[in-house]
């Protein structure tokens, strides 16, 4: 044998660990508003730069530039903000009952809200979504109400779930929200036929689903991609990359050596990356999407770039695996400070309104909250009975079934 | 059968408009096993179509077609091509009426040929029906005849919960008995054969008494009926034979009334013994029959090994190991 060095296998290690400084040198910025913005007819092969660039609208003084700026009028824009302060007083407050005992789990999106938010008022309120266990806001968004949410998450006597799934793992098919698996991914290609359904049938309503970067690694990832390429879906394939899979920075999911919204590139479906805590780049990158899936044209898989500040549910530490400062280092900024910035540029908000639309929607919560507790919560308070334990795993009960509820004494 | 299998596709795809019927090479081409030839020239490319060689991507689609309203049947080529589509059967259709208590459905159909006897080796013989009856949520059926092959495949797409329909592919062209080294009397000189045209049913959860008879009871489904009946002929034992036809929900009462009458009982899959269906069958049989038995429950199985290709007459419960198991019931 010519060549004897030994071979070594290369396992990626994040720029920084707990004690280091937080390094974001990695993360390359194009300037803002100078990505351009494709016909929603261009042919993939032809915006190869959108899958390794990132769309960018907000100018760090707040003010929005370029051909991605979607020029929202102050209403919508107001009630974006609105959205994403909810989303995260919600947040805010059930990660608080949790840790009262109220529940057993909570997962928030802090620091992703504009994801959830941008894309629910991008899409039009019939579209289906396959969320993951971090898209709340497109619940919240659409108008769904909070008690109806903490009642799941409580598990409580109004739980519609009959406390049967972990908490904020939401199921509303009149929200248009798919309900949510403890499985990654798998709800990525159920997506993909759901939208093959609605083209079968000569709808005209779209589907939209949500992986994290982490879970793309997945097998049912490539069968999406695979599937809404062949049959041409109308569907918006969304990568959250928040850069961790619970402690695993992006790299271990094949992030080190390019991006992932280039994962589109084998499968000739068009790729958006965007910067995902820029509410108006994911407004506008998701309208195109959703544009192109209207108009028969198929899918495009989009990157939504952000970070999670928080960590990744009520039983993890961050601080166990990556600088404890890291969040406020984070060169993307926040997304509900972000648009405040743009509105206040605007002259259509101020500190003094924000802090007031704060101290409103907190206020939502407090009443939601007073509400959801009335039912009861996980540990107190009436819950459904455990003879509904055995319905529902069949349409009609069969005969074994009905031995064993009789078994446990009902 | 096949003739069977795609007449209840044809029927249900006339009679509603959401049924979609897709799988590896079912489409312009009809199927490896011609079962769904000439539905896409009848009812086009939307309706009964080709798809990728993805079978996790296959029933992931028809979950998410199925939560849109659509009613589709779904082919998996061979039932040992199954495995990869097990997450989103076990983890998605199955649980998915139960996690979102009813707001979402998963009323798909899985049509898969299983069973050995046509020299595919160890990947193209399996019978994996235990792995389904485990999962809560799934139903499992394996027809016998063509008659009520497509009965039941008529109810599986009716049904509103996620069905496995396993086709023992020995069974395709005629009453397989075991007898490997004799010609196969074809369907259509045998009474199962006639299936009417259009719309009928055979329900889920119903078996079916194939032969009356006092002295012992088999449990057999899939071409393991037609083995028992042969072994039956063959021993002079007066032995009552039962069709399952569906695995779950169980016909427990057949079960039940034939073995409190015989007071013996003998199981036959060809599917491996551990863990196997039988498994299940004895524990109650055992659990509602045992004052009433009079030897030890039989079980003849496929052995615990892989399907093995050049030995599969070894491999194979036939006849001759299915009489010397009636045998050893009565002598018990």
């Amino acid at each position: 044998m010519k060549n004897s060095i030994p071979l070594r296998l290369h396992v990626p290690e994040p720029p920084a660990r707990p004690g280091q400084a937080p390094d974001f040198s990695w993360v390359k910025l194009p300037k803002v508003g100078s990505v351009s913005r494709p016909d929603i007819g261009t042919d993939p092969h032809d915006m190869r730069e959108h899958a390794y660039t990132m769309i960018r609208v907000l100018e760090d003084d707040g003010t929005a530039v370029g051909p991605w700026d979607p020029k929202l009028d102050p209403e919508t824009l107001r009630r974006g903000l609105r959205m994403m302060m909810l989303t995260r007083a919600y947040d805010d407050r059930m990660a608080r009952a949790q840790r009262q005992g109220k529940t057993s789990f909570y997962m928030r999106c802090t620091g992703e809200e504009a994801v959830g938010v941008a894309q629910a008022m991008a899409l039009d309120d019939r579209d289906m979504t396959f969320p993951t266990y971090r898209q709340q806001g497109l619940l919240i968004t659409r108008g769904w109400p909070l008690v109806d949410m903490m009642n799941q998450v409580f598990s409580n006597s109004r739980d519609r779930l009959k406390g049967r799934q972990m908490p904020i793992m939401y199921s509303s098919k009149a929200a248009a929200f798919f309900s949510i698996s403890g499985n990654l991914a798998t709800q990525f290609p159920q997506a993909v036929g759901w939208a093959m359904a609605s083209a079968i049938k000569h709808d005209t309503r779209i589907a939209a689903g949500w992986i994290g970067e982490g879970a793309t690694a997945e097998g049912d990832f490539h069968h999406a991609c695979t599937f809404a390429s062949v049959y041409r879906a109308p569907v918006i394939l969304n990568i959250v990359n928040n850069q961790y899979a619970i402690s695993s920075f992006q790299g271990i999911a094949g992030g080190e050596r390019t991006t992932f919204a280039a994962r589109a590139r084998g499968y000739g479906l068009p790729a958006l990356r965007v910067d995902g805590n820029d509410f108006l780049a994911v407004y506008a990158a998701t309208s195109w999407a959703v544009e192109r899936a209207r108009s028969n044209r198929g899918a495009t898989l989009i990157e939504l770039f952000t970070y999670r500040a928080s960590a990744h549910s009520s039983s993890d530490d961050p601080s166990k695996y990556r600088p404890a400062d890291e969040p406020s280092h984070w060169p993307l900024g926040d997304p509900i400070e972000r648009l405040q910035k743009h509105l206040t540029a605007l002259g259509e908000g101020s500190d003094e309104r924000h802090t007031r639309l704060a101290e409103e929607v907190k206020e939502e919560v407090r009443a939601a909250m007073r509400e959801a507790e009335s039912y009861g919560t996980l540990g107190t308070g009436e819950h459904h009975s455990p003879a509904t334990m055995f319905d529902d795993v069949f349409k009609e009960m069969p005969w074994h079934l009905r031995r064993q509820r009789q078994e446990l004494g009902f | 059968m096949v003739q069977a299998l795609n007449s209840a596709m044809d029927v249900m795809l006339a009679r509603d408009q959401n049924v979609v019927v897709f799988g590896e090479d079912v489409g312009y081409f009809g199927g490896v096993f011609r079962c769904t030839e000439g539905l896409q020239r009848k009812y086009g490319p939307e309706r009964a179509f080709d798809t990728p060689i993805a079978e996790a991507g296959i029933l992931a689609t028809a979950v998410g077609m199925g939560a849109y309203g659509l009613r589709p049947v779904v082919e998996i080529q061979f039932a040992d091509y199954i495995y990869p589509a097990t997450d989103q059967l076990i983890s998605e259709a199955a649980r998915l009426r139960y996690r979102s208590a009813g707001e979402f459905t998963a009323p798909i159909t899985v049509r898969a040929p299983c069973g050995g006897g046509i020299f595919g080796g160890q990947t193209h013989s399996q019978s994996p029906e235990a792995i389904f009856t485990h999962v809560c949520g799934l139903k499992t059926v394996m027809p016998s005849n063509p008659y009520d092959a497509k009965g039941l495949l008529i109810s599986s797409i009716e049904d509103d919960d996620p069905v496995i329909f396993l086709e023992p592919k020995r069974l395709y062209n005629g009453p397989f008995d075991g007898h490997y080294e004799r010609p196969v009397t074809p369907w259509s000189e045998h009474p199962a054969g006639e299936v009417p045209e259009g719309h009928y049913t055979v329900p889920l959860g119903k078996a079916a008494v194939v032969r009356p008879g006092d002295d012992v009871t088999v449990l057999a489904y899939g071409t393991m009926v037609y083995v028992a009946l042969a072994a039956v002929a063959e021993s002079g034992i007066d032995a009552e034979v039962i069709d399952l036809r569906t695995l779950l929900p169980l016909d427990i009462d057949t079960i039940v009334d034939s073995v409190a009458k015989t007071g013996r009982c003998v199981i036959v899959h060809e599917a491996t013994r551990t863990s196997g269906f039988g498994a299940e069958l004895s524990a109650l049989v055992h659990e509602n029959c045992f004052f009433k038995l009079e030897a030890p429950i039989v079980r003849v199985t496929g052995w615990d090994t892989p399907y093995p290709h050049s030995l599969e007459w070894d491999y194979f419960p036939g006849p001759k190991r299915v009489a010397e198991g009636l045998r050893r019931a009565m002598e018990g």
